[in-house]
């Protein structure tokens, strides 16, 4: 691979973690759902360009699909249910904006050096992509972590996928069945947390995962 | 001609197979059978079968158990034939790998000399108790709860010792404790029978999980499990000292080893006796066949310390067991701990084999290690024989507790002298096998002067000093169990009642107590016969001792000691014979009539005799302040009172109480605070999973 497609591959998947980031910054809910959609539009150029790059035309099925669905459908979808259950609007967090960027920034490091350093042998494509679809995804799961709000939890949720599929198109060959997988488990999930949420709605008045646990009887 | 040899050994494995799949079989055939008669006519459900209805009063016609056992006689005969002849044919042993288990491995039996002679162990004590059963098996009242789990415990024993792969052993392990523990459980409604199972199972479990770790360890980076690619690629030093304290905590665990010896005195006594026998002569031996397996074959060559702690633990292990058999008041509880009294005594003999070995003292080593074989097969043999016995005097009265038995020696003529000439092998007393064995082993501890460590030359006499007091002792407690159990005069009703057994129980013993009385007057044999298993281990050999005159062993040297069973034996029957004719011949033939000797109470109540615990007294007041930490009370009533006076005992089982206990404690606290992350919230749970994959990214990324 010649240096220029290298430049540009690097270059989006290191948007995918500079919008992963950007997710984690924000502290609305709309705001947070468009950022989402970035991410998933940034997703679908770069699998775009993997697969004008390899020349595997089956990755485009790939783009097509993750920009159908996680950058138009599912976060329209979540806009809906935002507005029609009248979800508070504001994100709550765990710990502060600001030490969960810092968090943020010691996982893409520690990713780097775990995939840097186990992998001497691979492409330098692949290498880069794993690195950062790496950090994608343990960005994703810091922010299911560190949110309170289960719309907020469902976006990380997806955004970890989002890594997982950068990882399935950066490493050559492949298999498209792979890919296909990994966005109909991503749409189960969605439709599943879908439901979960209008339940969560109509029992307690609020998505808000705490009140769960005041139902248990663990919290007063 | 290696090659017929070879084929003769891979037909030895391959019928030994052969016999392994029949007891599999058998296990099948008693689960139908039993199905099948309880479909026909369903027995009525003994909420509460006490032992004392073991006796004579009902006996339940069970025309199944008779032929199982039969069976498993006849195979195991088949197997010993085949052991014996792989043995003395000293065969190097061909290998068949089954299609069986992990696929692409499959599984790999083989017979060596070592193995050979283990299974004539194994088969020897698994013909005795089938024989036994037999008879025994006939007041069996759950035969469903016996009869399967019999031939699947003999079946898993033979696997273990043919087993030649981690996998493979590892299976036949499980089978052969899982097995034993259904035997265990067979009467579980009897108080404590459950406790004991549970406790045998918690036990069988940490001795398994430290056999995992010892064949990781062995097999390391390579990952070849097969005995053989172990025996290729022997572990550095560091590593070898672990898997040593490993396979000492694994195998002593299924062996008895103090302090791992907990379930032992529970769980042989809870079993049926013939299964007892089984689980004391035999399974404990499969134990000791496991350590000499890794250490000796499998471990590659010593260390000079390696020894040290095989011996102390032995000798602690000796003393220890026969201390706490003087204190039990059930009679095979007694057995039990004294089976752990004679695992020490092996693991003593292992030991030093070990020692002379790393100290490249081969013709010492051999010795030791013959002592530790021979001491094994004649273990095997006499406590066999004493289970039998005290299934036989069970069968009688339905009586374990010695302070309820006496006077059985005219209720039960045959039974007692077979019982009293097993005491007098497991105490030592020549020319019986035990003290062949025995004085095998000191006769490798007087040559311990030739080690140069000073470690050793220190702590070796000391061992010596303790089997010794260890000897004492078990004779001791066997003149105790002995004198309780068949002299004076019955302490119950139904002890003073008992019938003598059927033929079978006491044609197993008698068998047993003539192949005691052949290996004590002709050792010499039967240590040419082991010799080829320890001139595999060790790579040399005792001396020939068949080929000397008058049938004596002479272990090292003629001018250092020798022994001749057979002259001991003449003489010891010559001159009690003639002092038995004097006496009858120039004694007084005139009867006299007098009062049997009261002990100074002239009350005739059988209570008036000396008892267990008083037998036990002295040796308690010497040892049992420090051992048990035993305090006596005596409350006497003041004068005029006309109360009884009364001596209590009080007893600590500080292994029990500063082990078991604080481990138990600790496993529940742990339980309890591992409760509260039960009922923790779902983002918990996935701050968990994220630590736990940040923790094991960490790993990559610092190390290397």
């Amino acid at each position: 691979m010649h240096g220029l497609s290298f430049d540009i591959a690097h270059l989006l998947a290191g948007g995918l973690v500079l919008t992963s980031f950007m997710l984690l910054y924000q502290d609305r809910l709309y705001a947070l759902l468009n950022v989402f959609a970035l991410q998933a539009f940034v997703l679908f150029l770069s699998v775009a360009w993997q697969a004008y790059a390899q020349g595997a035309p089956h990755l485009y099925v790939t783009a097509a699909i993750a920009l159908v669905l996680k950058a138009i459908v599912i976060p329209g979808a979540l806009h809906r249910i935002v507005a029609r259950l009248g979800i508070h609007r504001e994100v709550e967090t765990i710990g502060g904006i600001g030490l969960t960027m810092l968090a943020g920034i010691g996982l893409v490091a520690l990713s780097m050096v775990v995939i840097l350093r186990a992998t001497p042998a691979a492409a330098p494509l692949a290498r880069e992509d794993l690195a950062l679809s790496l950090s994608v995804v343990l960005l994703g799961l810091l922010m299911m972590v560190t949110r309170r709000n289960a719309v907020s939890q469902v976006v990380g949720f997806m955004s970890m996928e989002n890594g997982l599929i950068l990882a399935g198109t950066g490493a050559q060959g492949m298999p498209l069945v792979v890919e296909i997988s990994i966005a109909f488990s991503v749409l189960i999930a969605f439709i599943v947390i879908g439901i979960f949420l209008f339940q969560i709605r109509e029992r307690f008045d609020t998505v808000d995962s705490r009140v769960l646990d005041t139902f248990r009887g663990e919290r007063s | 001609m290696p090659s017929a040899v070879g084929a003769l050994s891979a037909t030895a494995t391959v019928i030994t197979l052969w016999c392994v799949v029949g007891f599999l079989a058998m296990a099948f055939m008693a689960v139908a059978a039993c199905v099948l008669c309880r479909l026909r006519d369903p027995l009525p459900i003994v909420s509460s079968p006490d032992v004392s209805s073991l006796a004579n009063g009902a006996q339940p016609q069970h025309n199944g158990t008779p032929f199982i056992y039969g069976l498993c006689a006849f195979v195991s005969l088949l197997i010993l034939a085949a052991a014996l002849a792989s043995l003395l044919s000293g065969a190097g042993g061909g290998e068949v790998v089954l299609p069986l288990g992990l696929p692409f491995v499959g599984a790999h039996f083989r017979i060596d000399s070592l193995a050979a002679f283990f299974l004539i162990v194994v088969n020897l004590g698994g013909f005795g108790a089938s024989l036994y059963g037999i008879g025994y098996g006939r007041h069996e009242h759950e035969p469903a709860r016996v009869l399967p789990f019999f031939p699947a415990f003999l079946a898993g024993m033979n696997l273990v010792v043919m087993a030649h792969d981690a996998f493979t052993f590892l299976f036949a392990w499980e089978l052969m404790s899982l097995a034993s523990w259904a035997l265990v459980m067979a009467h579980h409604r009897q108080p404590g029978n459950a406790r004991a199972g549970f406790v045998y199972l918690v036990m069988a479990v940490l001795g398994t999980l430290m056999l995992f770790l010892t064949f990781g360890l062995l097999a390391g980076t390579v990952g070849d499990y097969s005995f053989s690619a172990i025996r290729a690629h022997p572990v550095s030093t560091p590593l070898a000292g672990a898997v040593l304290g490993l396979a000492l905590l694994g195998t002593g665990s299924k062996a008895g080893l103090v302090p791992l010896h907990v379930w032992l005195p529970l769980a042989h006594p809870a079993a049926p006796s013939h299964v007892s026998a089984l689980m004391s002569g035999v399974m404990t031996k499969v134990a000791i066949y496991a350590f000499i397996r890794l250490v000796f074959d499998l471990l590659g060559p010593p260390d000079w310390w390696w020894g040290m702690p095989v011996m102390a633990l032995g000798a602690a292990t000796a003393v220890l067991g026969i201390l706490y058999a003087m204190e039990e008041t059930d009679l095979k509880g007694i057995l039990a701990y004294s089976t752990i009294e004679n695992i020490g005594v092996i693991f003593v003999g292992l030991g030093l084999a070990l020692a002379f070995k790393a100290n490249a003292l081969p013709v010492a080593a051999a010795l030791a290690l013959t002592a530790g074989l021979f001491h094994i097969f004649n273990h095997a043999l006499f406590k066999s024989v004493l289970f039998f016995g005290a299934g036989a005097v069970l069968t009688a009265t339905g009586l374990r507790r010695l302070d309820l038995l006496g006077g059985l020696i005219h209720r039960l003529p045959v039974t007692a002298p077979l019982f009293l000439a097993a005491c007098l092998a497991i105490s030592a007393l020549p020319p019986l096998n035990g003290f062949a064995s025995e004085w095998l082993i000191f006769q490798s501890i007087l040559l311990s002067p030739q080690l140069p460590q000073w470690g050793m030359k220190l702590l070796v006499p000391t061992v010596g000093a303790l089997l010794a007091l260890a000897a004492a002792l078990a004779a001791a407690c066997f003149v105790r169990v002995f004198g309780i159990v068949f002299l004076g005069r019955p302490r119950s009703a139904v002890a003073s009642e008992a019938r003598e057994v059927d033929r079978w129980s006491l044609g197993a013993m008698t068998g047993g107590v003539g192949l005691c009385l052949l290996a004590g007057i002709l050792p010499g044999v039967f240590i040419d016969g082991m010799a080829p298993a320890v001139a595999a281990l060790i790579g040399a050999r005792m001396p020939p001792q068949t080929s000397l005159q008058w049938l004596s062993i002479v272990p090292v040297a003629e001018s250092r000691s020798s022994y001749n069973g057979l002259l001991v034996f003449l003489f010891s029957a010559l001159s009690a014979g003639l002092a038995a004719w004097a006496i009858r011949r120039f004694g007084s033939h005139v009867t006299r009539r007098a009062p049997v000797w009261d002990c100074g109470f002239p009350d005739p109540s059988p209570v008036t005799q000396y008892s267990a615990a008083s037998f036990a007294q002295p040796i308690r007041r010497v040892f049992g302040g420090l051992v048990f930490g035993a305090r006596e009370r005596v409350e006497m009533p003041a004068p005029g009172d006309l109360a009884a006076a009364k001596i209590s005992v009080t007893r600590h089982d500080f292994i029990w109480e500063g082990i078991y206990e604080p481990v138990t404690r600790m496993v529940l606290l742990a339980a309890s605070v591992f409760d509260r992350t039960q009922a923790l919230t779902i983002r918990h749970y996935l701050g968990f999973v994220f630590l736990a994959l940040i923790g094991l990214l960490m790993v990559p990324a610092l190390w290397s």
